[in-house]
Protein backbone atom coordinates (compact mmCIF):
# COMPACT_ATOMS: atom_id res chain seq x y z
CA UNK A 1 0.00 0.00 0.00
CA UNK A 2 1.01 3.63 -0.37
CA UNK A 3 1.46 5.51 2.87
CA UNK A 4 0.56 9.15 2.58
CA UNK A 5 1.80 10.64 5.80
CA UNK A 6 1.62 14.03 7.43
CA UNK A 7 3.37 14.70 10.73
CA UNK A 8 2.85 18.03 12.39
CA UNK A 9 3.58 19.70 15.69
CA UNK A 10 5.66 22.41 17.31
CA UNK A 11 9.13 23.19 16.00
CA UNK A 12 11.54 21.37 18.31
CA UNK A 13 9.38 18.26 18.79
CA UNK A 14 11.33 16.39 16.16
CA UNK A 15 8.65 16.36 13.46
CA UNK A 16 11.15 16.48 10.60
CA UNK A 17 13.23 13.75 12.21
CA UNK A 18 10.14 11.58 12.73
CA UNK A 19 9.42 11.90 9.04
CA UNK A 20 13.02 11.26 8.08
CA UNK A 21 12.91 8.08 10.07
CA UNK A 22 9.74 6.93 8.30
CA UNK A 23 11.36 7.69 4.94
CA UNK A 24 14.59 5.90 5.86
CA UNK A 25 12.65 2.83 6.97
CA UNK A 26 10.72 2.83 3.70
CA UNK A 27 13.95 3.12 1.75
CA UNK A 28 15.49 0.22 3.70
CA UNK A 29 12.43 -1.84 2.80
CA UNK A 30 13.17 -1.19 -0.87
CA UNK A 31 10.26 1.20 -1.32
CA UNK A 32 10.07 4.52 -3.11
CA UNK A 33 9.92 7.43 -0.69
CA UNK A 34 9.67 11.21 -0.62
CA UNK A 35 10.09 13.67 2.25
CA UNK A 36 8.77 17.18 1.85
CA UNK A 37 8.93 19.68 4.71
CA UNK A 38 6.79 22.74 5.00
CA UNK A 39 9.39 25.45 5.14
CA UNK A 40 8.88 29.01 6.11
CA UNK A 41 9.97 31.64 8.58
CA UNK A 42 9.63 29.04 11.35
CA UNK A 43 10.91 29.28 14.88
CA UNK A 44 11.03 27.14 17.98
CA UNK A 45 7.49 26.95 19.24
CA UNK A 46 5.93 27.64 15.84
CA UNK A 47 4.08 24.92 13.95
CA UNK A 48 6.09 22.67 11.68
CA UNK A 49 4.83 19.95 9.37
CA UNK A 50 6.23 17.47 6.92
CA UNK A 51 4.85 15.09 4.28
CA UNK A 52 6.17 11.64 3.53
CA UNK A 53 5.12 9.17 0.88
CA UNK A 54 6.15 5.54 0.98
CA UNK A 55 5.09 3.46 -1.97
CA UNK A 56 5.86 0.36 -4.01
CA UNK A 57 5.59 2.50 -7.12
CA UNK A 58 7.50 5.55 -8.32
CA UNK A 59 6.17 8.61 -6.56
CA UNK A 60 4.51 11.16 -8.79
CA UNK A 61 3.65 14.04 -6.48
CA UNK A 62 5.38 14.24 -3.10
CA UNK A 63 2.58 16.50 -1.85
CA UNK A 64 0.20 14.99 0.69
CA UNK A 65 -3.14 16.72 1.02
CA UNK A 66 -5.29 13.89 2.42
CA UNK A 67 -3.12 11.60 4.51
CA UNK A 68 -3.93 8.01 5.43
CA UNK A 69 -1.51 8.27 8.34
CA UNK A 70 -1.44 11.40 10.46
CA UNK A 71 0.83 12.07 13.43
CA UNK A 72 -0.07 15.23 15.33
CA UNK A 73 1.68 16.63 18.34
CA UNK A 74 -0.07 19.92 18.99
CA UNK A 75 -3.61 21.26 18.99
CA UNK A 76 -3.43 23.52 15.91
CA UNK A 77 -2.01 20.63 13.87
CA UNK A 78 -4.70 18.28 15.11
CA UNK A 79 -7.50 20.66 14.22
CA UNK A 80 -5.99 21.51 10.86
CA UNK A 81 -5.21 18.02 9.59
CA UNK A 82 -7.70 15.62 11.23
CA UNK A 83 -10.56 16.64 8.91
CA UNK A 84 -8.30 15.92 5.89
CA UNK A 85 -7.60 12.28 6.81
CA UNK A 86 -8.85 9.73 4.27
CA UNK A 87 -11.50 7.19 5.23
CA UNK A 88 -9.70 4.10 6.50
CA UNK A 89 -6.82 6.27 7.66
CA UNK A 90 -5.25 6.40 11.10
CA UNK A 91 -4.60 9.36 13.39
CA UNK A 92 -1.98 9.32 16.14
CA UNK A 93 -2.26 12.25 18.50
CA UNK A 94 -0.34 13.29 21.60
CA UNK A 95 -3.07 13.51 24.24
CA UNK A 96 -0.74 15.34 26.65
CA UNK A 97 -1.00 18.39 24.41
CA UNK A 98 -4.26 17.90 22.55
CA UNK A 99 -7.75 18.21 23.94
CA UNK A 100 -10.11 19.02 21.13
CA UNK A 101 -13.76 18.82 20.30
CA UNK A 102 -12.87 18.01 16.72
CA UNK A 103 -13.52 14.33 16.06
CA UNK A 104 -12.15 12.31 13.18
CA UNK A 105 -14.63 11.23 10.51
CA UNK A 106 -16.33 7.82 10.64
CA UNK A 107 -13.96 5.17 9.41
CA UNK A 108 -10.89 6.97 10.70
CA UNK A 109 -9.16 5.32 13.66
CA UNK A 110 -7.77 7.70 16.23
CA UNK A 111 -5.09 6.66 18.71
CA UNK A 112 -4.49 9.08 21.55
CA UNK A 113 -1.46 8.59 23.74
CA UNK A 114 0.19 10.95 26.21
CA UNK A 115 3.58 10.80 24.51
CA UNK A 116 4.97 14.01 25.99
CA UNK A 117 4.00 12.94 29.51
CA UNK A 118 5.43 9.44 28.99
CA UNK A 119 8.65 11.00 27.76
CA UNK A 120 8.96 13.25 30.81
CA UNK A 121 8.05 10.45 33.25
CA UNK A 122 10.70 8.18 31.76
CA UNK A 123 13.53 10.67 31.50
CA UNK A 124 13.24 10.74 27.73
CA UNK A 125 12.70 14.44 27.30
CA UNK A 126 12.37 15.44 23.63
CA UNK A 127 11.65 11.85 22.58
CA UNK A 128 7.87 12.06 22.58
CA UNK A 129 8.03 11.82 18.80
CA UNK A 130 9.72 8.42 19.00
CA UNK A 131 7.14 7.22 21.51
CA UNK A 132 4.49 8.25 18.98
CA UNK A 133 6.32 6.24 16.32
CA UNK A 134 6.30 3.16 18.57
CA UNK A 135 2.51 3.36 18.65
CA UNK A 136 2.40 3.91 14.87
CA UNK A 137 4.49 0.79 14.26
CA UNK A 138 2.31 -1.22 16.61
CA UNK A 139 -0.99 -0.19 15.04
CA UNK A 140 0.01 -0.22 11.36
CA UNK A 141 1.93 -2.68 9.27
CA UNK A 142 4.35 0.07 8.36
CA UNK A 143 7.50 -1.98 8.85
CA UNK A 144 8.91 -4.93 10.79
CA UNK A 145 10.68 -4.09 14.04
CA UNK A 146 13.78 -5.59 12.49
CA UNK A 147 13.78 -2.94 9.76
CA UNK A 148 12.97 -0.23 12.31
CA UNK A 149 15.96 -1.25 14.41
CA UNK A 150 18.22 -1.36 11.37
CA UNK A 151 17.12 2.11 10.26
CA UNK A 152 17.61 3.48 13.76
CA UNK A 153 21.11 2.00 13.90
CA UNK A 154 22.01 3.78 10.67
CA UNK A 155 20.50 7.06 11.75
CA UNK A 156 22.24 7.01 15.13
CA UNK A 157 25.51 5.61 13.74
CA UNK A 158 27.44 8.71 14.77
CA UNK A 159 25.81 8.91 18.23
CA UNK A 160 25.40 5.26 19.29
CA UNK A 161 24.26 6.13 22.82
CA UNK A 162 21.09 7.50 21.26
CA UNK A 163 20.20 4.09 19.86
CA UNK A 164 19.27 2.62 23.23
CA UNK A 165 17.32 5.70 24.26
CA UNK A 166 15.36 5.61 21.01
CA UNK A 167 14.63 1.92 21.44
CA UNK A 168 13.41 2.59 24.96
CA UNK A 169 11.12 5.32 23.62
CA UNK A 170 9.81 3.07 20.85
CA UNK A 171 9.02 0.36 23.41
CA UNK A 172 7.07 2.84 25.54
CA UNK A 173 4.88 3.62 22.55
CA UNK A 174 4.50 -0.01 21.56
CA UNK A 175 3.55 -1.14 25.06
CA UNK A 176 1.29 1.79 25.96
CA UNK A 177 -2.32 0.97 26.66
CA UNK A 178 -4.89 3.50 27.78
CA UNK B 1 31.03 12.70 3.18
CA UNK B 2 31.04 8.95 2.70
CA UNK B 3 28.45 8.02 0.18
CA UNK B 4 28.65 4.70 -1.52
CA UNK B 5 28.44 5.67 -5.19
CA UNK B 6 25.79 3.21 -6.19
CA UNK B 7 23.79 3.09 -2.97
CA UNK B 8 20.50 4.97 -2.91
CA UNK B 9 20.46 7.40 -0.02
CA UNK B 10 18.10 10.11 1.11
CA UNK B 11 19.37 13.59 0.50
CA UNK B 12 17.85 17.05 0.25
CA UNK B 13 17.72 18.41 -3.30
CA UNK B 14 19.95 21.37 -2.46
CA UNK B 15 22.59 19.21 -0.79
CA UNK B 16 22.50 16.55 -3.49
CA UNK B 17 23.04 19.26 -6.10
CA UNK B 18 26.00 20.66 -4.17
CA UNK B 19 27.59 17.23 -3.78
CA UNK B 20 27.03 16.54 -7.48
CA UNK B 21 28.84 19.78 -8.37
CA UNK B 22 31.79 18.78 -6.20
CA UNK B 23 31.90 15.36 -7.81
CA UNK B 24 31.82 17.05 -11.22
CA UNK B 25 35.10 18.70 -10.23
CA UNK B 26 33.83 22.08 -9.07
CA UNK B 27 36.25 23.33 -6.41
CA UNK B 28 35.22 26.98 -6.31
CA UNK B 29 31.88 28.24 -5.06
CA UNK B 30 30.87 31.85 -4.52
CA UNK B 31 27.50 32.72 -3.08
CA UNK B 32 25.33 34.63 -0.71
CA UNK B 33 22.60 33.17 1.53
CA UNK B 34 18.96 33.35 0.51
CA UNK B 35 16.04 31.04 1.26
CA UNK B 36 15.27 28.47 -0.15
CA UNK B 37 18.74 27.71 -1.53
CA UNK B 38 20.96 28.34 1.48
CA UNK B 39 21.65 24.61 2.01
CA UNK B 40 23.75 24.70 -1.18
CA UNK B 41 26.05 27.35 0.26
CA UNK B 42 26.08 25.69 3.69
CA UNK B 43 27.01 22.35 2.16
CA UNK B 44 29.77 23.94 0.10
CA UNK B 45 31.08 25.72 3.20
CA UNK B 46 31.38 22.37 4.98
CA UNK B 47 32.80 20.35 2.10
CA UNK B 48 35.02 22.55 -0.05
CA UNK B 49 37.66 23.50 2.54
CA UNK B 50 38.22 19.78 3.19
CA UNK B 51 39.14 19.13 -0.44
CA UNK B 52 41.33 22.19 -0.91
CA UNK B 53 38.53 24.02 -2.62
CA UNK B 54 37.34 27.58 -2.20
CA UNK B 55 34.09 28.50 -0.53
CA UNK B 56 33.54 32.21 -0.37
CA UNK B 57 30.51 33.98 1.00
CA UNK B 58 30.56 37.22 -0.92
CA UNK B 59 29.30 40.57 0.32
CA UNK B 60 26.32 40.27 -2.02
CA UNK B 61 25.01 38.34 -5.01
CA UNK B 62 26.67 40.92 -7.26
CA UNK B 63 29.99 40.25 -5.56
CA UNK B 64 29.49 36.49 -5.91
CA UNK B 65 28.76 36.50 -9.64
CA UNK B 66 31.75 38.75 -10.31
CA UNK B 67 33.95 36.34 -8.35
CA UNK B 68 32.61 33.62 -10.63
CA UNK B 69 33.56 35.87 -13.57
CA UNK B 70 37.10 36.20 -12.29
CA UNK B 71 37.42 32.55 -11.34
CA UNK B 72 36.01 31.26 -14.64
CA UNK B 73 38.21 33.79 -16.46
CA UNK B 74 41.26 32.19 -14.91
CA UNK B 75 40.19 28.86 -16.37
CA UNK B 76 38.80 27.17 -13.26
CA UNK B 77 35.53 25.27 -12.89
CA UNK B 78 33.18 27.24 -10.65
CA UNK B 79 29.61 27.95 -9.74
CA UNK B 80 27.20 30.14 -7.82
CA UNK B 81 23.67 29.65 -6.61
CA UNK B 82 20.86 31.85 -5.43
CA UNK B 83 17.11 32.27 -5.47
CA UNK B 84 15.01 34.57 -7.62
CA UNK B 85 15.75 38.08 -6.25
CA UNK B 86 19.41 37.12 -5.99
CA UNK B 87 19.48 35.99 -9.61
CA UNK B 88 18.16 39.39 -10.67
CA UNK B 89 21.15 40.92 -8.90
CA UNK B 90 23.47 38.60 -10.81
CA UNK B 91 22.04 39.58 -14.20
CA UNK B 92 24.80 41.99 -15.18
CA UNK B 93 27.52 39.50 -14.25
CA UNK B 94 25.86 36.69 -16.19
CA UNK B 95 25.79 38.89 -19.28
CA UNK B 96 29.54 39.58 -18.86
CA UNK B 97 30.22 35.85 -18.46
CA UNK B 98 28.27 35.13 -21.64
CA UNK B 99 30.04 38.02 -23.41
CA UNK B 100 33.43 36.62 -22.45
CA UNK B 101 32.40 33.04 -23.36
CA UNK B 102 33.08 31.70 -19.89
CA UNK B 103 31.71 28.40 -18.62
CA UNK B 104 30.10 28.28 -15.19
CA UNK B 105 27.01 26.90 -13.53
CA UNK B 106 24.40 29.19 -12.00
CA UNK B 107 21.68 27.64 -9.88
CA UNK B 108 18.33 29.31 -9.31
CA UNK B 109 16.20 27.67 -6.62
CA UNK B 110 13.19 29.78 -7.48
CA UNK B 111 10.87 31.46 -5.00
CA UNK B 112 7.84 33.62 -5.61
CA UNK B 113 8.23 37.12 -6.98
CA UNK B 114 8.29 39.85 -8.15
CA UNK B 115 10.26 41.80 -5.59
CA UNK B 116 10.95 39.95 -2.39
CA UNK B 117 7.75 38.00 -3.08
CA UNK B 118 7.77 34.93 -0.88
CA UNK B 119 10.19 32.22 0.12
CA UNK B 120 7.78 29.53 -1.09
CA UNK B 121 8.45 27.69 -4.39
CA UNK B 122 7.70 29.24 -7.75
CA UNK B 123 8.46 28.94 -11.45
CA UNK B 124 8.01 32.58 -12.27
CA UNK B 125 11.60 33.09 -13.46
CA UNK B 126 11.08 31.13 -16.70
CA UNK B 127 11.05 34.24 -18.83
CA UNK B 128 14.11 35.60 -17.05
CA UNK B 129 16.03 32.34 -17.52
CA UNK B 130 15.07 31.67 -21.13
CA UNK B 131 14.64 35.19 -22.50
CA UNK B 132 16.29 37.90 -20.49
CA UNK B 133 18.96 36.64 -18.15
CA UNK B 134 21.08 39.69 -18.98
CA UNK B 135 21.50 42.43 -21.54
CA UNK B 136 22.72 41.79 -25.05
CA UNK B 137 22.41 39.10 -27.72
CA UNK B 138 22.72 36.04 -25.57
CA UNK B 139 21.17 32.76 -24.55
CA UNK B 140 22.15 30.34 -21.85
CA UNK B 141 21.21 26.67 -21.63
CA UNK B 142 18.65 26.08 -18.87
CA UNK B 143 18.11 22.69 -17.22
CA UNK B 144 14.98 21.99 -15.20
CA UNK B 145 15.24 19.02 -12.81
CA UNK B 146 12.05 17.37 -11.54
CA UNK B 147 13.49 14.94 -8.99
CA UNK B 148 16.34 14.97 -6.50
CA UNK B 149 18.09 12.43 -8.73
CA UNK B 150 17.86 14.92 -11.58
CA UNK B 151 19.25 17.67 -9.33
CA UNK B 152 22.33 15.43 -9.33
CA UNK B 153 22.36 14.23 -12.93
CA UNK B 154 21.61 17.60 -14.50
CA UNK B 155 24.27 19.32 -12.42
CA UNK B 156 26.86 16.95 -13.86
CA UNK B 157 25.41 17.61 -17.31
CA UNK B 158 25.40 21.38 -16.75
CA UNK B 159 29.16 21.49 -16.19
CA UNK B 160 29.73 19.37 -19.30
CA UNK B 161 27.57 21.60 -21.47
CA UNK B 162 29.08 24.78 -20.00
CA UNK B 163 32.59 23.64 -20.84
CA UNK B 164 31.80 22.09 -24.20
CA UNK B 165 30.19 25.28 -25.54
CA UNK B 166 31.96 27.79 -23.28
CA UNK B 167 28.80 29.30 -21.87
CA UNK B 168 27.18 29.92 -18.49
CA UNK B 169 24.52 27.27 -17.83
CA UNK B 170 21.59 27.59 -15.48
CA UNK B 171 19.89 24.97 -13.33
CA UNK B 172 16.36 26.24 -12.81
CA UNK B 173 14.76 24.43 -9.89
CA UNK B 174 12.51 25.67 -7.09
CA UNK B 175 12.15 25.68 -3.32
CA UNK B 176 10.14 22.49 -3.38
CA UNK B 177 12.92 20.50 -5.11
CA UNK B 178 15.62 22.19 -3.07
CA UNK B 179 14.00 21.34 0.26
CA UNK B 180 12.66 17.86 -0.37
CA UNK B 181 14.46 14.58 0.20
CA UNK B 182 14.26 11.63 -2.16
CA UNK B 183 16.46 8.60 -2.66
CA UNK B 184 19.26 9.28 -5.10
CA UNK B 185 22.67 7.95 -5.98
CA UNK B 186 25.79 9.32 -7.60
CA UNK B 187 27.21 7.68 -10.66
CA UNK B 188 30.01 8.43 -13.07
CA UNK B 189 33.47 9.72 -12.33
CA UNK B 190 34.08 11.26 -8.91
CA UNK B 191 36.38 14.21 -9.52
CA UNK B 192 35.93 15.73 -6.07
CA UNK B 193 38.98 17.67 -4.98
CA UNK B 194 40.98 16.57 -7.99
CA UNK B 195 43.48 19.20 -9.01
CA UNK B 196 43.15 19.86 -12.71
CA UNK B 197 45.01 22.12 -15.12
CA UNK B 198 43.10 25.32 -15.86
CA UNK B 199 41.30 25.47 -19.20
CA UNK B 200 43.84 26.33 -21.92
CA UNK B 201 42.08 29.60 -22.84
CA UNK B 202 42.10 30.86 -19.22
CA UNK B 203 43.90 34.01 -18.09
CA UNK B 204 46.34 32.39 -15.68
CA UNK B 205 50.06 32.91 -15.10
CA UNK B 206 52.42 31.36 -17.62
CA UNK B 207 55.73 33.26 -17.26
CA UNK B 208 55.54 34.66 -20.81
CA UNK B 209 55.89 31.17 -22.22
CA UNK B 210 52.92 31.55 -24.53
CA UNK B 211 50.81 34.18 -26.20
CA UNK B 212 48.59 36.10 -23.80
CA UNK B 213 45.06 34.79 -23.34
CA UNK B 214 42.61 37.67 -23.22
CA UNK B 215 39.28 37.21 -21.48
CA UNK B 216 37.05 40.16 -22.20
CA UNK B 217 33.56 41.16 -23.23
CA UNK B 218 34.41 44.60 -24.63
CA UNK B 219 34.74 45.02 -28.40
CA UNK B 220 34.93 48.63 -29.47
CA UNK B 221 34.89 47.84 -33.18
CA UNK B 222 31.34 46.96 -34.17
CA UNK B 223 32.54 44.48 -36.80
CA UNK B 224 34.62 42.65 -34.25
CA UNK B 225 31.70 42.43 -31.83
CA UNK B 226 29.38 41.30 -34.57
CA UNK B 227 31.83 38.58 -35.64
CA UNK B 228 32.11 37.39 -32.04
CA UNK B 229 28.35 37.27 -31.64
CA UNK B 230 27.95 35.43 -34.94
CA UNK B 231 30.47 32.85 -33.78
CA UNK B 232 28.63 32.51 -30.48
CA UNK B 233 25.30 32.03 -32.20
CA UNK B 234 26.81 29.19 -34.23
CA UNK B 235 27.45 27.51 -30.90
CA UNK B 236 23.89 28.31 -29.83
CA UNK B 237 22.70 26.60 -33.00
CA UNK B 238 24.67 23.49 -32.08
CA UNK B 239 23.25 23.59 -28.58
CA UNK B 240 19.74 23.77 -30.04
CA UNK B 241 20.44 20.83 -32.31
CA UNK B 242 22.14 18.60 -29.80
CA UNK B 243 21.14 19.44 -26.26
CA UNK B 244 17.37 19.86 -26.17
CA UNK B 245 15.90 17.19 -23.93
CA UNK B 246 12.43 16.13 -22.82
CA UNK B 247 10.63 13.19 -21.25
CA UNK B 248 7.32 12.02 -22.67
CA UNK B 249 4.90 9.38 -21.38
CA UNK B 250 4.19 6.24 -23.39
CA UNK B 251 0.59 7.05 -24.23
CA UNK B 252 1.30 10.23 -26.21
CA UNK B 253 0.51 8.49 -29.48
CA UNK B 254 -3.15 8.01 -28.55
CA UNK B 255 -3.56 11.00 -26.24
CA UNK B 256 -6.11 13.68 -27.03
CA UNK B 257 -4.72 16.03 -24.42
CA UNK B 258 -1.00 16.54 -23.83
CA UNK B 259 -0.14 18.15 -20.50
CA UNK B 260 3.12 20.12 -20.59
CA UNK B 261 4.87 20.81 -17.29
CA UNK B 262 8.42 21.02 -16.01
CA UNK B 263 10.18 20.81 -12.66
CA UNK B 264 8.10 20.22 -9.56
CA UNK B 265 4.83 21.02 -11.36
CA UNK B 266 5.60 18.07 -13.62
CA UNK B 267 5.38 15.91 -10.50
CA UNK B 268 1.91 17.06 -9.50
CA UNK B 269 0.86 17.06 -13.16
CA UNK B 270 2.09 13.46 -13.45
CA UNK B 271 -0.15 12.50 -10.53
CA UNK B 272 -3.09 14.22 -12.24
CA UNK B 273 -2.35 12.52 -15.57
CA UNK B 274 -2.15 9.08 -13.94
CA UNK B 275 -5.49 9.67 -12.21
CA UNK B 276 -7.02 10.81 -15.49
CA UNK B 277 -5.66 7.75 -17.29
CA UNK B 278 -7.09 5.52 -14.56
CA UNK B 279 -10.45 7.09 -15.33
CA UNK B 280 -10.03 6.20 -19.00
CA UNK B 281 -9.16 9.66 -20.27
CA UNK B 282 -6.71 9.93 -23.14
CA UNK B 283 -4.13 12.17 -21.57
CA UNK B 284 -0.34 12.12 -21.42
CA UNK B 285 2.43 14.20 -19.86
CA UNK B 286 5.25 15.89 -21.74
CA UNK B 287 8.06 17.27 -19.59
CA UNK B 288 10.75 19.59 -20.98
CA UNK B 289 14.07 18.95 -19.25
CA UNK B 290 15.86 21.76 -21.10
CA UNK B 291 13.90 25.01 -21.18
CA UNK B 292 16.40 26.63 -23.50
CA UNK B 293 16.79 25.06 -25.89
CA UNK B 294 13.08 24.28 -25.69
CA UNK B 295 12.45 20.72 -26.94
CA UNK B 296 10.38 21.90 -29.89
CA UNK B 297 10.72 18.87 -32.11
CA UNK B 298 10.00 16.44 -29.29
CA UNK B 299 6.87 18.37 -28.32
CA UNK B 300 5.67 18.48 -31.91
CA UNK B 301 6.10 14.72 -32.15
CA UNK B 302 4.33 14.16 -28.86
CA UNK B 303 1.37 16.27 -30.00
CA UNK B 304 0.96 14.56 -33.39
CA UNK B 305 -2.52 13.29 -32.51
CA UNK B 306 -3.42 15.68 -29.73
CA UNK B 307 -6.52 17.85 -29.92
CA UNK B 308 -5.50 20.25 -27.20
CA UNK B 309 -2.54 21.00 -25.01
CA UNK B 310 -2.58 22.03 -21.35
CA UNK B 311 0.38 23.91 -19.93
CA UNK B 312 0.62 23.95 -16.17
CA UNK B 313 3.14 25.95 -14.16
CA UNK B 314 3.74 27.75 -10.88
CA UNK B 315 3.47 31.08 -12.67
CA UNK B 316 0.96 33.00 -14.74
CA UNK B 317 1.86 30.97 -17.81
CA UNK B 318 5.39 31.83 -18.82
CA UNK B 319 6.08 28.62 -20.78
CA UNK B 320 2.93 28.99 -22.87
CA UNK B 321 4.69 31.08 -25.53
CA UNK B 322 7.34 28.43 -26.09
CA UNK B 323 4.70 25.71 -26.38
CA UNK B 324 2.74 27.75 -28.92
CA UNK B 325 5.88 28.51 -30.91
CA UNK B 326 6.89 24.85 -30.93
CA UNK B 327 3.42 23.84 -32.14
CA UNK B 328 3.26 26.78 -34.56
CA UNK B 329 -0.10 27.60 -32.99
CA UNK B 330 -1.69 24.67 -34.82
CA UNK B 331 -3.17 23.13 -31.68
CA UNK B 332 -5.13 25.13 -29.07
CA UNK B 333 -3.10 25.64 -25.90
CA UNK B 334 -4.78 26.12 -22.54
CA UNK B 335 -3.20 27.04 -19.24
CA UNK B 336 -3.67 26.26 -15.59
CA UNK B 337 -1.31 27.58 -12.95
CA UNK B 338 -0.93 28.77 -9.42
CA UNK B 339 1.38 31.53 -8.38
CA UNK B 340 2.55 33.35 -5.27
CA UNK B 341 4.31 30.28 -3.87
CA UNK B 342 1.46 27.78 -4.29
CA UNK B 343 2.03 24.43 -5.95
CA UNK B 344 -0.81 23.35 -8.29
CA UNK B 345 -2.31 20.25 -6.69
CA UNK B 346 -3.01 17.09 -8.68
CA UNK B 347 -6.77 17.39 -8.15
CA UNK B 348 -6.83 20.95 -9.46
CA UNK B 349 -4.98 19.92 -12.61
CA UNK B 350 -7.24 16.89 -12.99
CA UNK B 351 -10.30 19.12 -12.78
CA UNK B 352 -8.91 21.35 -15.52
CA UNK B 353 -8.22 18.28 -17.69
CA UNK B 354 -11.82 17.16 -17.19
CA UNK B 355 -13.16 20.58 -18.14
CA UNK B 356 -11.13 20.38 -21.33
CA UNK B 357 -12.57 16.93 -22.11
CA UNK B 358 -16.13 18.23 -21.71
CA UNK B 359 -15.54 21.24 -23.92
Amino acid sequence: MTYEIIASGFGGQGILFTCKMLAEIGLLDGKEVSWLPSYGPAMRGGTCSCSVRVSEKLIDSPLVTSPNLLIVMNLPSYEKFVPAVKAGGKVFADSSLINSGVKPADGVDCFMLPATKLALDNDLKSMANIIMLGKVFKETGFASMETVEKALKEITAKKPHLFDLNMKALDLGINYSA
Amino acid sequence: MDINMSERVLMKGNEALAEAAIRAGCRCYFGYPITPQTEIAAYMARRLPKINGVFLQAESEIGAINMVYGCAGSGARCMTSSSSPGISLKAEGISYLAGADLPCVIVNIQRGGPGLGTIQPSQADYWQATRAIGHGDLRIPVFAPATVQEMVDLTTKAFEVAEKYRTPVMILADGFLGQMMEPMSFSGEDKSGKREEPFAWGAFGHGNKRKKNIVNSLYLKPEALEAQIEERFKRYKQIKEKESTAVCGEQAETAEIIVVAYGCTARTAQAAVHKAQDEGLKVELFRPVTLWPFPEKQLKDACKNAKTVLVTEMSKGQMVDDVKLALECKIPVEFFGRTGGIVPEPDEILQKIKEMVVN
